[in-house]
């Protein structure tokens, strides 16, 4: 190219600007091995110590492990539900239909913050605040979106006569779609899964609202002691959740390339 | 029309179809139904009530009390501010990783990806550590003798704007980057070869061509901004009080569940106003399924 000055500006402000995006990150999982109740910069010495309060703190791993299931939980329901939905809206001439997709696409839509308040209000007059019910409901129908949207797509670049001509072949409706269209979508699939899964794990503001008592959760409980003081807790915390949400996606990432090279 | 039983059975059969279809979108429709539109339907009706009568009362408050529209001000000024950064943040990124040779161009992606699936609760935290006093800001600063003491960095309108941006970037990077690898290189190099300069070159070519994705990732990120909790009521000290901050204060601090119903719907209105308004330009299932 014949600009090089402008080129080497570009090329230091993209250093700059990554530098930016990753470095607090960086900083956090080195500050979870510090041996300082304070958070010095660097750390004067290294440690497990943050990691030992973490896991062996009762409330936090109640937490976690609640955490844990209520994403799962959440995940097994918005996935097969998202994806019947994104099948019917796929394949269906209906205008009415057509016209509905757009309401699965407003939990993403509406801010948070207003979803919180109302379903706080909701819950309260039902008796359904601080309890796992309410929590896997609500995280459901926020995640839904992410699957919808992910198996829509994969939808779309499948062509829907290969379940046709299984159907001609005599397998039932719901049999064609499992051994002919599921595992050909799969990785839409997957990749909405994953989507809901970490979005329910990492779900903050409506756990505030209508978390708490027995159903503590991870980020409400994290929020909660964010408020109070910077306790390097946290930054373990904060690695293993990092740490998790990687494998994930490295992991996810790594399954759709060998299934394109096969 | 004829009605030849044959053709009679097919259409049968057809409806039947259709009906089929719709009942495997209900559960979905149903989960919305009941999870979203329930409690908006109760914020609209509450925020239309005080004691037992309908009143406007909540919304003339929203337009009397300078706490009220002031926080709304604020929010719609730190929203701008935070699209005007991320664009300005994302816009090198995106061209950089358009034009990089692949590698070049994966490791900025993913390094774009890191933040993008570590929580913002995490990331808010992250900036605390990084801007609190013994921080590495500070520790750094006084290290090269640049400041003595070290400097209130974070609880402060500054810090909500970096912990936003830190966030929002990603959300821009995504529809740039789509839009801006799209544009063949031959057509900056003509642009070039012409004698155009550098920001000729970005001003009549680039610019024009990565439009679309400027203007998903600008919407993207506003609406974003505009209903934002964690970031701010962690790093603003209860100092830069979001729209966000008002709703949550009323619902828990106050129980004022009519104010609280309105603030929200007031914000609701600006949010679904906007989407409406860009709909006629850019689909909103195109923005949507940016995230």
């Amino acid at each position: 190219m014949t600009s090089s000055l402008p080129r080497l500006l570009l090329w230091i402000a993209t250093g700059a600007i990554l530098a930016f995006l990753v470095l607090p990150i960086g900083i956090v999982i080195i500050m979870s091995f510090s041996d300082s109740r304070f958070l010095t910069f660097p750390p004067p010495g290294f440690s497990w110590r943050w990691y030992a309060a973490y896991f062996g703190d009762r409330d936090w791993m109640d937490a976690t492990l609640n955490s844990l299931l209520l994403a799962s939980l959440s995940t097994l329901i918005c996935v097969p539900v998202g994806t019947a939905a994104a099948y019917a809206a796929n394949v269906s001439a209906s205008p009415l239909l057509r016209r509905l997709q757009i309401v699965l696409l407003t939990p993403v839509m509406v801010p948070v913050i207003i979803l919180a308040a109302g379903l706080y209000m909701v819950y309260a007059q039902v008796g359904l605040n601080a309890t796992k019910l309410g929590l896997v409901c609500a995280f459901s129908m926020m995640n839904l979106p992410y699957v919808f949207i992910s198996v829509l797509a994969g939808l779309r670049s499948f062509d829907m006569n290969q379940e046709n001509v299984a159907r001609s072949l005599g397998l039932g409706r719901f049999a064609a779609f499992v051994k002919v269209t599921l595992p050909q979508i799969r990785p839409s699939v997957a990749t909405g899964a994953l989507f809901a899964f970490i979005g329910a794990l990492d779900e903050t503001v409506v756990s505030i609202f209508i978390a708490g008592g027995e159903n503590q959760t991870l980020p409400r409980r994290m929020f909660m002691s964010l408020r109070n003081e910077i306790d390097p807790t946290i930054a373990a915390i904060s690695a293993a959740l990092i740490t998790l949400s990687f494998a994930l996606v490295v992991l996810s990432s790594l399954r759709s390339k060998t299934r394109q090279g096969a | 029309m004829t009605d030849l039983p044959m053709e009679d059975a097919i259409t049968r059969a057809e409806r039947a179809e259709q009906r089929g279809y719709l009942l495997l979108f209900l559960p979905a429709l149903l989960l919305v139904g009941l999870f979203l539109g329930l409690p908006l339907g109760l914020l609209a009706f509450q925020s239309l009530r005080e004691g037992d009568a309908f009143s406007l009362v909540h919304y003339a408050r929203i337009f009397e009390e300078p706490i009220y529209w002031r926080t709304y001000a604020d929010t719609l000024r730190v929203s701008l501010w935070v699209t005007l950064l991320a664009i300005a943040l994302g816009f090198p990124l995106a061209y950089a990783a358009a034009i990089a040779s692949r590698g070049w161009s994966t490791l900025i992606l993913a390094l774009v990806m890191l933040p993008f699936w570590t929580s913002v609760l995490v990331r808010t935290y992250a900036w605390l550590v990084v801007l609190q006093r013994k921080g590495i800001v500070n520790s750094t600063l006084i290290a090269l003798g640049i400041i003595e003491q070290p400097l209130s960095l974070s609880h402060n309108y500054t810090a909500v704007l970096i912990g936003m941006v830190h966030v929002m970037v990603p959300f821009m990077v995504f529809p740039l980057y789509a839009a801006i690898s799209k544009i063949p290189a031959e057509l900056l190099q003509a642009g070039h070869s012409l004698g155009g300069g550098a920001f000729h070159v970005f001003r009549r070519v680039l610019l024009p061509l990565a439009l679309p994705g400027l203007f998903a990732g600008s919407v993207l990120v506003f609406i974003l901004c505009l209903g934002f909790y964690l970031t701010p009521e962690l790093l603003g000290g209860g100092k830069t009080i979001m729209v966000s901050s008002l709703v949550q204060r009323n619902v828990e601090l106050y129980l004022q569940f009519g104010a609280a119903s309105a603030v929200a719907m007031m914000l609701l209105m600006i949010v679904m106003l906007i989407f409406w308004g860009v709909d006629r330009i850019l689909p909103v299932e195109k923005i949507v399924g940016m995230r």
